[in-house]
């Protein structure tokens, strides 16, 4: 059974083709979902594509939080529907109040692009996760200005305690240091409790062939479209 | 609306004074006079010194321009339009163009930058191309002048602040520093876009009675009369017009591609424009005369952002993310449609006339009505005069005496500004966004997939001033080659020029030499690179008090490669012979005349650059690039600035490997090390008979000066080695040190 994928077009979202043609090489259906609508056309999962939504205005993924689309996404995610953002995308969960924390500026005060080394974690059986083992790196590039996660104390040893940490940045070759922006725990996404709502700060979409420098987003995304059908 | 064609009388004539104030001469002055048969009135006045400038008339360096080649059978559009087109097969045109903003971002580095960025994006989505790639071309002052920091960390965060929003990858650029750049900064940005060859779109307008449109953003005071302001001189008093530098907003950039190009897609339009430099005056004006027309507009329908504008200001406001079409007139409720649907403003504000000249309405009265043809077909053009170009010795490298080891010398200009790693910098620009980079910055040439196929874009920004002061005909030619060189060693191919002349006041003989003599000597070599130019921009009066920049004629150059698989970078593995191409011999001695070494080691003596030889670039280009495809060649540098011993631990570093080299025996070690003799690369290769035959056959000099090997460290002949981990942290460090103050 095919995967339907449904991804998000605010307007000022860039990855959204991007994520379409990942969704398709890891063997789903894209279906295209436009912020005025609240219609999620039946799709399996939702992906909320990197960018700059309605141009980050106010604060990143604000305005996107509040369109008309997110309160079926919302909906979607309150019946146990899965959900994932990428970089901007991930700003948007945050703040429509999916997964707890907030994304700040980076630690170096400057828009970061390059390849980092993360190291899968997850613990709560999610989706996302699903073709990789725990302490697996995979190379995938990040580009973004506010990436650096933060929260609470109690909240970040909950996520850890929960097993919710997703992806953490780890020492590789790749140049400069490991952790791109600053975030607490070297966090690069997280999950909610029930595993179905993910949200991370590198595109693997963007990894999709070794001539891009990775295919590790292909490897992953494969997988994750297979555990959600199956 | 009604055809008004009286002349407007109720406006305040103006005097010879006013027009000085924007920039006119006494001539220039007396021939608008004579051209409208009156005086002309405000409004008028500013349509003409903006259609003037030097920006937009090219009346100063027209004359050298038209002795550029920009035909062949690559070529789809030249020069004129919005931007240029080549064919790069699969029924896919390249479209893509440089312009400068370096006057704006001297005075407003963040906003400057972007929307330079902004501007040449839009130049590239008229013409109905998705962009696919972004480059620039930037010089600074000196690195420990006092503006320079502020000044590269404005325009680098500008750049990235457009160019990631609106989500167009940028894959290279160049950056240097001089302090003849303390003044007056240059910030090129380059873009290039994809469109199908039989889907391109132009700006003369057609179709008496049809509708024209004004979509995108509101026009507000801002950036009134900046091509103006980018055709004087600085002076001190020049920060004080901040208020003509334009604002960007990427996001309005992004819903005016999204929407043109979603319009595009039907046939709905006829002509298209972007507001540019001079805005709405410059793109009506344009469109009006490219198709032989007439336009009448009504200024009250201009969507305004401020209260009480008037027609000069309308005219002139130089407000970003704007564009003027011609529709059809059935088609004009869809395009409604489309731009309501990405909240953009759409207003029919006028129509396309037979009369030949441009009417402007605005409270109920006529504010222009003038005849086009003066404006664009008779504008001034001058044949200003040259200099001599006095004749610089040859530097012979023996004369130059320093005995220090190669590798103290290496380390010493890898970590100037000059060479030292530009990671800072282009780490802060999205170069993955759309998922198509093959080779991000950092390598000789950025390259992306063309979507959905195994073909590639290649494209380089090159020059060097240096040799352009030192010999402007020789430099011109230089800034082709280097670009030819850099995508040949990537493994593809330049098909066609994009130019952006960087100079001082035209109006001094030496400067016009400067730009006159580069000009020819860039046609030179386009012609025997077939890589004909088919679109640029020209920045003159690049002065502060008085004095000059150094020349900078950019060349961009975009090419193609069969299959992205078959590219190199410049990192090779261990193990590998590392062959210089281009050279005779492995211990010829180098041409050290005007190179990085000379200037920054051993006093700057007055010399003459190192010759161009179009033949040999085209014949060892073209070598270089048949290696790379069949697989001979596993990593591949031109060398330029700094010359082979650079060129090497450039290698080096990318690879993480170490190399042995043979030093020559005899000469002086520092010119063959460093020497920047033209045409040549370093390949690195598992089978060195095959290539070495392979050279002879194609008449290509070859020789073997090394190999790469494992344990991480370089050495020249028996000299001591040096660790390529240490040398890579030394030239990661430059550049961050410099903008930390440190």
């Amino acid at each position: 059974m095919t995967a339907r994928i449904g991804i998000v077009t605010f307007p000022g979202s860039l990855d959204d083709a991007d994520a379409a043609r990942a969704v398709r090489i890891a063997g789903g259906k894209a279906i295209a979902l436009w912020h005025d609508d609240d219609d999620l056309r039946g799709v399996d999962a939702v992906v909320l594509p990197g960018g700059f939504s309605y141009g980050d205005y106010l604060r990143c993924g604000a305005l996107a939080a509040r369109s008309p689309i997110m309160e079926a996404v919302l909906d979607h995610a309150a019946r146990g529907g899965a959900v994932m953002g990428i970089c901007n995308g991930f700003q948007v969960l945050l703040e429509a109040g999916l997964l707890p924390g907030v994304l700040v500026e980076n630690a170096g005060l400057k828009y970061v692009c390059r390849n980092t080394c993360i190291e899968v974690v997850d613990g709560t059986g999610s989706p996302f996760t699903a073709g990789l083992v725990p302490g697996q790196k995979m190379v995938i590039p990040v580009a973004h200005n506010e990436g650096n996660y933060f929260a609470g104390d109690d909240d970040l040893q909950r996520l850890e305690d929960n097993g919710q940490i997703a992806f953490r940045y780890v020492d590789s070759d790749i140049h400069g240091p490991a952790n791109p922006n600053g975030a607490a725990r070297d966090i690069a996404g997280i999950i909610s409790a029930n595993g179905r709502v993910m949200g991370m700060m590198p595109h693997p979409e963007r990894a999709i062939s070794p001539e891009l420098g990775s295919a590790d987003g292909a490897t992953m995304l494969t997988a994750s479209l297979e555990a959600l059908v199956s | 609306m009604s055809d008004i064609m009286s002349a407007p009388h109720q406006h305040p004539a103006m005097t010879f004074e006013n027009a000085a104030s924007m920039g006119l001469s006494r001539e220039e002055w007396d021939l608008i006079r004579t051209r409208l048969g009156r005086t002309p009135n405000l409004c008028e006045l500013g349509i003409f010194s903006a259609m003037w400038s030097e920006h937009c008339s090219y009346k100063s360096s027209k004359r050298w321009l038209k002795t550029l080649p920009t035909e062949g059978p690559q070529v789809i559009q030249g020069p004129g339009e919005n931007a240029g087109a080549v064919d790069i097969g699969d029924g896919l045109a390249a479209i893509f163009k440089i312009e400068s903003h370096n006057h704006p971002s001297f005075i407003e580095p963040y906003q400057g930058a972007a929307t330079g960025v902004g501007g040449i994006l839009r130049d590239v989505f008229t013409m109905g191309a998705r962009p696919v790639a972004l480059l620039n071309a930037l010089r600074f002052g000196a690195a420990d002048h006092e503006k320079t920091r502020h000044l590269l960390s404005g325009v680098v965060s500008g750049i990235g602040g457009y160019g990631n929003c609106i989500g167009i990858p940028t894959i290279g650029g160049e950056v240097n520093f001089d302090s003849s750049y303390n003044g007056n900064i240059l910030v090129n940005a380059m873009a290039i876009g994809l469109a199908n060859s039989d889907r391109i779109f132009r700006s003369a307008a057609t179709g008496p009675g049809n509708p024209v449109i004004y979509v995108g953003a509101k026009t507000g005071r801002d950036g009134i009369h900046g091509a103006t302001m980018a055709s004087a001189e600085f002076s001190d008093e020049t920060e004080s017009k901040r208020p003509t530098v334009q604002v960007g907003d990427p996001f309005t950039g992004k819903l005016l591609m999204e929407a043109c190009l979603e319009l595009m897609a039907s046939d709905a339009v006829l002509a298209i424009q972007d507001m540019g430099a001079a805005g709405l005056t410059s793109s009506s004006v344009e469109m009006a005369s490219k198709g032989g027309l007439g336009m009448e507009m009504d200024l009250e329908l201009v969507p305004a952002r401020e209260d009480g504008m008037s027609a000069y200001e309308l005219m002139l406001s130089e407000s970003q993310e704007r564009m003027l079409m011609v529709l059809k007139p059935d088609a004009t409720e869809t395009a409604r449609q489309i731009f309501e649907k990405w909240d953009l403003d759409f207003m029919p504000i006028g129509k396309v006339t037979e009369t030949g000249r441009l009417v402007l309405l605005k409270d109920g009265d006529v504010a222009c009505d003038i005849p086009l043809a003066p404006l664009v077909d008779d504008a001034p053009e001058y044949d200003r005069p040259q200099a001599e170009v006095a004749k610089r010795p040859v530097l012979a490298s023996a004369d130059i005496s320093d005995d220090r080891p190669v590798t103290e010398v290496l380390t010493e200009l890898l970590c100037s500004v000059d060479l030292a790693s530009r990671r800072w910098i282009y780490e802060q620009y999205d170069s993955q966004v759309m998922a198509d980079t093959i080779a991000p910055p950092g390598g000789d040439a950025g390259l992306v997939r063309v979507h959905g196929s195994r073909r590639g874009l290649a494209a380089s920004t090159d020059c060097t001033p240096r040799y352009v002061e030192a010999d402007p005909r020789t430099g011109g030619a230089q800034a082709v080659a280097e670009a030819w060189r850099n995508l040949s060693a990537i493994g593809a191919r330049g098909l066609a020029i994009t130019n952006n002349l960087n100079f001082g006041n035209p109006e001094r003989p030496e400067i016009l030499t400067q730009m006159a003599q580069s000009v020819l000597g860039m046609g030179d070599a386009a012609r025997a690179l077939e890589t004909p130019v088919v679109s640029g921009n020209v920045s003159l009066y690049n002065e502060t008090d008085g004095s000059a920049i150094l020349p900078c004629p950019v060349i961009g150059m975009v090419g193609t490669i069969e299959d992205i698989g078959a590219a190199v970078g410049m990192a090779p593995a261990a193990g590998l012979t590392l062959v210089v191409i281009g050279q005779t011999d492995a211990t010829d001695d180098g041409w050290l005349g005007v190179s990085l070494y000379a200037r920054n080691l051993a006093g700057n003596p007055v010399a003459a650059p190192p010759p161009v030889d179009l033949e040999a670039e085209r014949r060892n280009g073209l070598f270089v690039q048949q290696q790379i495809a069949s697989g001979a060649v596993a990593a591949a540098h031109d060398i330029s600035d700094g010359g082979l011993a650079v060129a090497v631990a450039e290698m080096c570093i990318a690879g993480r490997t170490g190399a042995q080299l043979t030093l020559p025996e005899g000469g002086n070690p520092h010119g063959w090390a460093f020497g920047e003799d033209q045409a040549r690369y370093i390949v690195a290769t598992a089978d060195t008979p095959a290539l070495l035959a392979a050279a002879d056959l194609a008449g290509v000099p070859a020789a073997t000066i090394g190999s790469t090997r494992n344990g991480g460290e370089l050495q020249f002949g028996d000299e001591g080695a040096i660790s390529v981990g240490d040398l890579s942290n030394l030239v990661e460090a430059t550049i961050p040190a410099l903008m930390s103050g440190g």
